[in-house]
């Protein structure tokens, strides 16, 4: 029975509903069978894994690459970047998203997310105003996608008639994180390879650019800005800026389509937003919890031996930390399967937790809630008009594919 | 609830006099409302100020990006107070269940909190502590005097001694450019607290700031101009310095002197308490109506040996707070205990320094990530084969681990390789905490005996 969870949890066929399966998983806290990974689907084991100096993050400390097939823990990027400071431990890890993080936050530079404010503000309105067939609106290619993709190059300082190019690349990269290859696993590595390296050579360009004529984007800082750990390489820039694009496509995307789903499935609090945008913030914490848009982390792996609930797991393992199913534990949450923005208490695990906590998630945040408000204040009389709506095929990062939805008219 | 009812008539109608009003006061003020107190409450502080928060003072206020009067606390409540501000408590009455303040008034209760905390250690000398220039740093009134008298360009600030507070006041006096000599009679800053071995990143983290670091040295005397403004210092090792400034930065003492003669066990390590915050009384007895919470207050900890802690730690007055609330208005199988894990931070020189467990008790360090040279790294304390503590510079994302080893006594030094191990980390190392018969302002944390009246115990840091 357990051995089919997971490839249940895989299985397209569960995408649009998979928390049941989550709940079957939290009965066998450390799962693991033969070749696959060892799941940890318990938010308190998730929390203190997150924070365990025994677990890295870097490919290189697995035993061996797991068995393959559809469970395979790693649908690694072979690629000619070398690896983000996502998939990389401490020193390497700490001096790059310090660096990282000297153009886009506290200390160095405190308000850049506050600052934008205005700016998405004005994309959102701008969004809203051009849709143009109230009765029928897909709100993930005319609203949730468009959005981030254009906060994100922005902020990088990508020109706005490249963003349908970023678009496939990120598409095509985003797709290789799904742990299912699916059919045919050349054919789609070879096309993920081949987007990386476009992106790769794209964005080598750009920064070419940006260092003979710096402007206040983060590319041209990235590049040209030095602080006590120095300037970043051209290779280290070219993965930091693919990483902040694909993570600035894929999750904000589903943020809001979770989101706005799920007030649609409970119009009171949609009401209520209506009548009090504040309320977003509150809302987009619950979210994070109740509809993550990262439901696991796949990628971990232990350099030391270690217990969890009495299984020792061992060196080299491959460790997947389901954040969507300890977000819903019921140990950790009261009524955890229940939608509710008025949780005092919601320590969730949507950005996950430890050093590698989301790097975006001020500017996250700030899109959601944002998207939200605004959605909620002009859409009059919004309705679902599928429910579930088609879903997108990664089991990573979940969403809605589309999401159609009907209104009596838009409120200016 | 109590089979006579008598605690339903207290949360009812009952009086409950909390003397501090600042965090712990505050805290428990809310937590009294949040559990359904619905009798009369009464704030009493010595202070004119509604509750404020400290951190700020020796951190965001000298730097001059926030001014003192802008620290109040936020409220997670109303708590439908009647305050008593600017007036000090100055006795109890134990029998009759009355607190004296200064201004003649008596308050009764049926329920007693005391948050009276510290206040900052003066300079000694009184003569000298009262010329114009010096300083110490503990009130608002304190932060708001010292950060006008750096707006106005001093030559040199003299800060005597490097625990927390004083390596802070150095760190904010190099971010303006002032000139600073930090005079400390151990041999590096924050030794008290942390030990030599991190005593000398901290010292490091002063020179690379351009402070003058003094070490091993003792200011013997403070010397004023004619017109009675501080102008130079005196050294034990014979050097005198000039400086137009001094902040006194010695450590804190705690407010109990109004307790005097009350017949509560309170004196100059704080006011002994149980698990539950009920205050003993000079026999050793636990009281059923006085409870004690924040820095003021000295309970045993189950985790580190039962032995008293007092602790000058922002997180544990407002735990403490809570659970003496909580427990006021309690039978006494509902009482929780307070066995919060000791944690505190500080902010200076760039870096943030982060510390959970009792570092002091720790006999051996290990530096389990990060290294010491770039002043990024995880120590973890040992002692008697057990880890006891752990502290990080920048690297606070990796505290909770540590904080599980302590609370599940593992052994020590931890068995794993980590991610980030160097070379440096792979053998323990003496802690190398200083002689305690050497004075030091350092610690923040106080280890005592066992007996809450005994008051010949002193601190003594665990060595073999």
């Amino acid at each position: 029975m357990t051995e089919a969870i997971l490839r249940q949890i895989i299985d397209y066929a569960h995408r649009a509903n998979p928390y049941p399966l989550y709940a079957e998983l939290r009965k066998t806290p450390v799962y693991h069978d033969a070749d696959g990974p060892f799941v940890i689907s318990r938010y308190y084991d998730i929390q203190s894994l997150l924070h365990d100096p025994r677990i890295s993050s870097d490919a290189r400390n697995l035993r061996a690459p797991a068995g393959g097939g559809p469970l395979a823990a790693e649908a690694d990027e072979e690629t000619a970047l070398p690896p983000s400071f996502l998939r990389l431990d401490p020193p390497e890890h700490d001096r790059l998203r310090r660096m990282t993080n000297r153009p886009f936050g506290p200390p160095h530079t405190p308000r850049r997310v506050h600052e934008m404010h205005g700016e998405l503000k004005d994309i959102v309105s701008g969004l809203i105003d051009g849709i143009d067939s109230p009765d029928r609106i897909d709100l993930v290619d005319q609203f949730s996608y468009p959005f981030p993709v254009t906060v994100i190059c922005r902020l990088l300082g990508v020109p706005r008639e490249d963003e349908a190019r970023f678009h496939s690349w990120a598409d095509i990269i985003a797709a290789s994180l799904d742990p299912d290859p699916g059919a045919d696993a050349d054919e789609r590595a070879k096309v993920s390879h081949n987007a990386r390296t476009e992106l790769g050579m794209y964005l080598a360009g750009l920064i070419e650019e940006r260092r003979k004529k710096p402007g206040d984007d983060m590319l041209s800082q990235l590049s040209t800005a030095g602080g006590p750990d120095g300037v970043m390489t051209t290779m280290e820039v070219l993965s930091t800026a693919a990483l902040l694009l694909i993570a600035g496509h894929e999750t904000t995307v589903n943020l809001i389509t979770n989101g706005m789903l799920t007030l649609l499935r409970n119009p009171d609090v949609l009401e209520r937003l209506r009548k009090d945008p504040n309320l977003a913030v509150p809302i987009v914490e619950e979210l994070l919890r109740f509809e993550p848009p990262v439901q696991l982390v796949p990628q971990r792996t232990t350099v030391a031996d270690i217990e969890v609930r009495g299984v020792t797991i061992p060196k080299g393992a491959s460790l997947w930390l389901v954040l969507a199913a300890g977000n819903r534990d019921p140990d950790r949450f009261e009524d955890p399967d229940r939608f509710n923005p008025d949780r005092g208490d919601i320590q969730h695990l949507g950005f996950g937790s430890g050093i590698h906590s989301c790097f975006g998630a001020p500017l996250a945040r700030l899109e959601a809630q944002l998207a939200l408000s605004e959605l909620a204040r002009r859409l009059e009389n919004p309705r679902l008009l599928e429910d579930p709506p088609p879903y997108r095929q990664n089991a990573v990062l979940r969403g809605p594919r589309h999401l159609p939805i009907a209104c009596d008219g838009i409120r200016p | 609830m109590s089979a006579d009812g008598s605690l339903d008539r207290l949360k009812r109608e009952g009086r409950i006099v909390v003397v501090g009003a600042s965090l712990a006061g505050l805290r428990a003020a809310e937590t009294l409302r949040e559990e359904g107190f619905a009798g009369s409450l009464t704030m009493i502080g010595d202070e004119p100020y509604e509750p404020y928060d400290r951190p700020p003072l020796s951190k965001q206020v000298l730097l001059g990006r926030a001014t003192a009067d802008r620290t109040g606390l936020p409220r997670h409540r109303a708590i439908d107070a009647q305050w008593r501000l600017g007036v000090p408590a100055t006795g109890l009455d134990m029998a009759a269940r009355r607190v004296r303040l200064a201004d003649g008034d008596e308050v009764e209760y049926d329920r007693l909190l005391i948050a009276t905390g510290v206040r900052a250690r003066p300079w000694p000398q009184e003569d000298e502590a009262e010329l114009d220039g010096v300083f110490v740093l503990r009130t608002r009134d304190d932060a708001d005097a010292l950060e006008r008298s750096l707006a106005q360009g001093p030559r040199r600030v003299l800060v005597i001694g490097a625990g927390f507070t004083g390596s802070e006041i150095a760190s904010a006096c190099r971010e303006r450019g002032i000139a600073v000599t930090v005079a400390e009679r151990a041999d590096a800053p924050l030794v008290g607290a942390l030990g030599g071995v991190v005593g000398e990143v901290a010292a490091e983290l002063h020179r690379k700031h351009g402070v003058d670091l003094r070490c091993g040295v003792m200011v013997t005397r403070l010397e004023g101009d004619s017109a009675g403004h501080v102008r130079a210092a005196h050294f034990s090792d014979g050097n005198t310095i000039q400086a137009d400034v001094v902040v006194v930065s010695l450590g804190a003492q705690r407010n109990t002197e109004w307790l005097a003669g009350s017949g509560l066990g309170a004196g100059p390590r704080g006011i002994a308490c149980d698990a539950g915050c009920r205050a003993f009384d000079i026999r050793g007895i636990v009281t059923d109506d006085i409870y004690v919470a924040g820095d003021v207050a000295r309970s045993p900890h189950p985790l580190f040996g039962y032995q008293f802690l007092s602790l000058e730690h922002w997180g544990n007055a407002v735990a403490q707070a809570e659970t003496a609330a909580h427990n006021m208005l309690s039978d006494s199988a509902d009482r929780r205990p307070h066995i919060w894990v000791p944690a505190f931070w500080s902010s200076q020189f760039g870096v943030n320094i982060k510390s959970v467990g009792v570092p002091s008790m720790g006999t051996e360090i290990l530096i389990a990530q990060g290294s010491r040279s770039e002043h990024r790294f995880t120590g973890v304390y040992g002692y008697q084969g057990r880890v006891i503590g752990a502290v990080t510079f920048d690297q606070t994302k990796w505290l909770q681990f540590y904080q599980q080893l302590i609370e599940t006594t593992a052994p020590f030094p931890p068995a794993f390789p980590t991610v980030d191990r160097r070379p440096e980390g792979q053998q323990p190392m003496p802690a190398d905490f200083p002689d305690p018969s050497v004075p030091t302002h350092g610690p923040t944390v106080t280890l005592s005996g066992y007996a809450p009246d005994d008051r010949r115990l002193t601190f003594t840091p665990a060595r073999h």
